[in-house]
């Protein structure tokens, strides 16, 4: 490996950005891929499946051999409600692998007390987005029920293609919302890529239920993104 | 920040270490690291970082400060298959490719 290559594949892992770090075992050649570039035959289906499944690994093709070092930003969920919901989805996204962080100005909400151990953030989303923008890598799920809370950072998601981006309320609420999304700017193509209501479909009830169906959702986007 | 064997090898290479890199490629059966893990080297083998649970990494060590003097990659395998298993090998059984290369200015 060139050191120019290892500065670039440090630099976007930096900026949170994808590579795959693609090496020719026989003649000793390596190659930095970003995941916008295309490659084409069989190569490019196996880099296409490393950006997806994250996972490393050699692959022979036509008797040479290429090894495929993925290197993904580690997916991190950004939950907008410091409510019920979030105190059980944080230890489940933990678990899984994910990282989570809590937004809410609501002070009696985003305290300390109520979640340990994760970082609160008691002030808009738009300030902390500001510090802390999403990216692709990134799951944002709304749960406030407030319209001044959600609005903002789910146009923001949307903007910067998170991987996944759901939202707290029934279908009513959902269709105010949507017109609320659309008065501002938002193409119907853009919006329909909330997930509402949020979660997968397992008639969940409780708070704790209802945090399983949204993991398992923010894990079926992951997984499945791009295909 | 990302502060690992990546970060680590351009760190010293800026300070003007030379610098090999081992990756894991491949591994079969119970293998201690995933593919993709890294050990940094210098050349006067000093490391960070692993590419097994510590059974490997000493021969793959004295590998890359070859490799870093000839500056032609190499590609390593351990395991109880292998005849230098009674040397090195995993106690876990599982076996693994290490690819140990210079990182070129």
């Amino acid at each position: 490996m060139k050191a120019a290559d290892l500065e670039t594949l440090n630099m976007l892992r930096a900026e949170r950005k994808a590579a795959v770090v693609l090496t020719g075992l026989a003649a000793g050649e390596t190659r930095i891929v970003r995941e916008d570039e295309a490659i084409d035959g069989d190569l490019g289906e196996h880099v296409s499946r490393a950006f997806r499944t994250g996972k490393s690994a050699t692959v022979s093709i036509d008797g040479d051999e290429w090894f495929l070092n993925a290197h993904l930003p580690p997916p991190r969920v950004v939950v907008v409600g410091a409510v019920h919901i979030s105190q059980a989805l944080v230890p489940m996204a933990k678990l899984a692998g994910y990282d989570i962080e809590i937004v809410d100005p609501r002070t009696a909400f985003a305290t300390a007390e109520r979640f340990p151990e994760v970082a609160v953030h008691a002030e808009w989303p738009e300030d902390v987005l500001k510090q802390r923008p999403l990216d692709a890598y990134c799951a944002l799920v709304a749960v406030t029920h407030d319209p001044k809370i959600d609005d903002h950072p789910l146009q923001a998601a949307i903007s910067a293609g998170c991987f996944y981006v759901g939202a707290l309320g029934s279908r009513k609420t959902h269709g105010k919302r949507l017109d609320r999304l659309h008065a501002s700017g938002l193409s119907q193509e853009e919006t329909c890529r909330i997930r509402a209501p949020i979660g997968l479909d397992i008639g969940a009830s409780s708070p704790s239920e209802i945090a399983v169906a949204i993991m398992a959702e923010i894990i079926q986007a992951f997984r499945t993104r791009g295909m | 920040m990302l502060n690992d064997e990546l970060t680590l090898a351009q760190e010293w290479i800026r300070d003007g270490r030379k610098v090999a890199l081992a990756t894991v490629i491949e591994t079969w059966g119970s293998a201690p690291r995933p593919a993709g893990s890294h050990l940094v080297i210098d050349e006067n083998g000093k490391f960070e970082g692993s590419v097994s649970g510590g059974c490997v990494e000493g021969a793959v060590i004295a590998e890359a400060v070859d490799v870093i003097g000839s500056g032609q990659p190499k590609t390593l395998e351990f395991g109880v298959a292998d005849e230098t298993a009674w040397e090195v090998g995993l106690s876990c059984g599982g076996r693994i490719r290490v690819y140990v290369e210079p990182v070129l200015h």
